[in-house]
C-alpha cells in the first residue's frame, strides 16, 4: 500500500506531466484562460488517463511485449516481440477510448458531457495521454502501479491547469508589456511555476 | 513555379513559423533543448516525420471520407514515428535514449497533424512535401536557436566541445546553472515571443480590460 502511495504523490508532484516533462502544452496554454474551462478540462484527462494508461498495459503485457504472445500455447509464438508496434496501438486505444467515453458519456451522464463537451475529441492529441502511457511502458509498471500512475499523472496534471488557469484570471488585471500580454506572459508564468515544482524534486519516497 | 516553390519552402521558417507565430508544438521543444546534438536529432526526426506524412496524406486525400480521416493521418503519422524510432535505435542508440519518450511524442505534435490536416488535405503531394519540409525547418530553427543558447551559458560547451572554459576546470566562465534546468526554456521563448511582438505588433492579442488612465503606472 505504502508504494501505491509514494508513487501517487510523485506523479503528482515529484514528476508533474505538465511542470516537469513539459507534455500536453498546447492545451495547457490554449485552455488555460477560465478556471472553469481549466477545471473540465482538467476532469476530462484524469478519466481517460485513468482507464488508457491500464489498458495500455494489459495490451503490453499481453500483445506486445517479447514473449508476451505465450499464453496462447502456440510453440512459435513464444518468441514473438511486437513491441515495435507499441506507439500504433497505445494510439488507437486512447483514440477509440476518447470516442466510446464520448458516447457514454452522451448516454449516461449529459450534464457532464455538455460540461466537457468540446474538450473530449482534443484529448487524443493531449500528448500527456500518449506520455503517460510510454512512460508506464519504459519504467516496467505492472497492473496496479498502472492504474495508481494513470490517476496521478492525470491529477498532477489537472492540477497544473487549474493553478495556471487560477493565476491568468488574476493576470488580465494587470499591466503587462503589450509584446508579453497573453501568450508570453501564459509562458513566464509556466516557466515560474515549473521552478516552483523543482523545489518537490528533493523529495525522497 | 520556382518563386512558389521558394515561398513554400521558406515562408514557414521566417514569417509563419509553426512554433512562434502558431504556437505549434512546444511539448518537444522545451524538454529536448538543453544539449545541441539532441536537439539537432529532434530536428530532423521531426522534419522527415512532417515531410512523409504530408506526402502520403496527400496520395491519398481524394480517397479518405471527411469523417474518419483524423485516425487515417494518425496512422500514417504513427507508422512513419515507428519507423523513425527504429532506425533512430540502430544509428545512434544513446541519443534515442536521451530522447527516451519524446520521439514517441512526435505523433501528437501538433505541428505534423497541424499541417496534414491544413496543408496536405488540399493541396497536391510534392508541394505537401515542400510544405512539411518548410515547416520541419521552421521548427528547427527555434530549437537549435534555444539549444545553442542553452548548452553554450549553461555548461560552456556546443556539442560536448567546450567554447567557454569552465571555472570547475582552471577557465574563467562561471556556468548558469539555471539555463540547464527546464523551466528556462519558458522563460526563453517568451522571451522570444516578446521580441518578436515588438516588431510584428499585429501579433500583440488586445487586452481583456481597458485600465483607466489614472491608475496606469508613469511611464518616465
Amino acid at each position: 500500500m505504502a508504494e501505491y502511495l509514494s508513487l501517487f504523490i510523485r506523479s503528482v508532484f515529484i514528476e508533474n506531466m505538465a511542470l516537469s516533462f513539459f507534455l500536453g502544452m498546447c492545451t495547457l496554454l490554449a485552455i488555460s484562460k477560465k478556471i472553469e474551462a481549466a477545471i473540465g478540462l482538467g476532469i476530462a484527462v484524469v478519466a481517460v488517463l485513468t482507464i488508457t494508461v491500464p489498458v495500455n498495459n494489459l495490451l503490453y503485457t499481453y500483445l506486445l511485449s517479447e514473449g508476451a504472445l505465450s499464453w496462447t500455447g502456440i510453440e512459435s509464438m513464444k518468441t514473438v516481440d511486437l513491441s515495435f508496434l507499441g506507439l500504433l496501438s497505445y494510439i488507437g486505444v486512447i483514440a477509440a477510448i476518447v470516442q466510446i467515453l464520448e458516447m457514454v458519456l452522451d448516454r449516461f451522464m449529459p450534464a457532464l458531457y455538455n460540461t466537457l463537451g468540446v474538450f473530449l475529441p482534443l484529448i487524443t492529441v493531449n500528448c500527456a495521454i500518449l506520455g503517460a502511457s510510454l512512460f508506464m511502458v519504459e519504467r516496467d509498471y505492472h497492473l496496479g502501479e498502472s492504474v495508481v500512475y494513470g490517476i496521478g499523472a492525470g491529477v498532477g496534471w489537472a492540477l497544473a491547469i487549474v493553478a495556471l488557469a487560477g493565476i491568468r484570471e488574476k493576470l488580465k488585471y494587470s499591466d503587462m508589456p503589450h509584446g508579453l500580454r497573453g501568450l508570453g506572459g501564459a509562458f513566464m508564468i509556466v516557466g515560474l511555476m515549473s521552478l516552483g515544482f523543482m523545489s518537490f524534486g528533493g523529495m525522497n519516497l | 513555379m520556382a518563386e512558389k516553390t521558394k515561398d513554400i519552402l521558406f515562408k514557414p521558417v521566417v514569417e509563419n513559423n509553426p512554433i512562434a507565430l502558431q504556437i505549434l508544438g512546444i511539448c518537444s521543444a522545451l524538454a529536448v533543448t538543453s544539449q545541441l546534438s539532441v536537439s539537432l536529432v529532434m530536428c530532423l526526426a521531426l522534419t522527415t516525420v512532417t515531410a512523409f506524412s504530408n506526402f502520403f496524406v496527400s496520395l491519398v486525400r481524394n480517397f479518405i471520407p471527411g469523417n474518419i480521416r483524423i485516425i487515417v493521418q494518425m496512422t500514417i503519422i504513427a507508422s512513419l514515428v515507428i519507423v523513425v524510432d527504429q532506425v533512430l535505435k540502430a544509428v545512434a542508440y544513446d541519443v534515442s535514449k536521451q530522447l527516451s519518450v519524446f520521439v514517441g511524442l512526435i505523433i501528437t505534435n501538433c505541428i505534423v497533424m497541424g499541417r496534414a490536416e491544413a496543408y496536405a488535405m488540399k493541396n497536391p503531394p510534392v508541394a505537401s512535401f515542400l510544405d512539411g519540409v518548410g515547416n520541419g525547418l521552421g521548427y528547427s530553427v527555434i530549437l537549435i536557436v534555444l539549444a545553442v543558447i542553452r548548452e553554450l551559458f549553461g555548461s560552456g560547451s556546443l556539442l560536448g566541445i567546450e567554447i567557454l572554459p569552465v571555472v570547475s576546470t582552471g577557465g574563467w566562465y562561471v556556468p548558469n546553472g539555471l539555463l540547464l534546468l527546464p523551466p528556462s526554456a519558458f522563460f526563453l521563448i517568451g522571451g522570444f515571443i516578446w521580441i518578436l511582438r515588438t516588431f510584428k505588433t499585429d501579433q500583440v492579442e488586445a487586452p481583456d480590460f481597458e485600465l483607466a488612465p489614472n491608475t496606469r503606472a508613469e511611464v518616465v
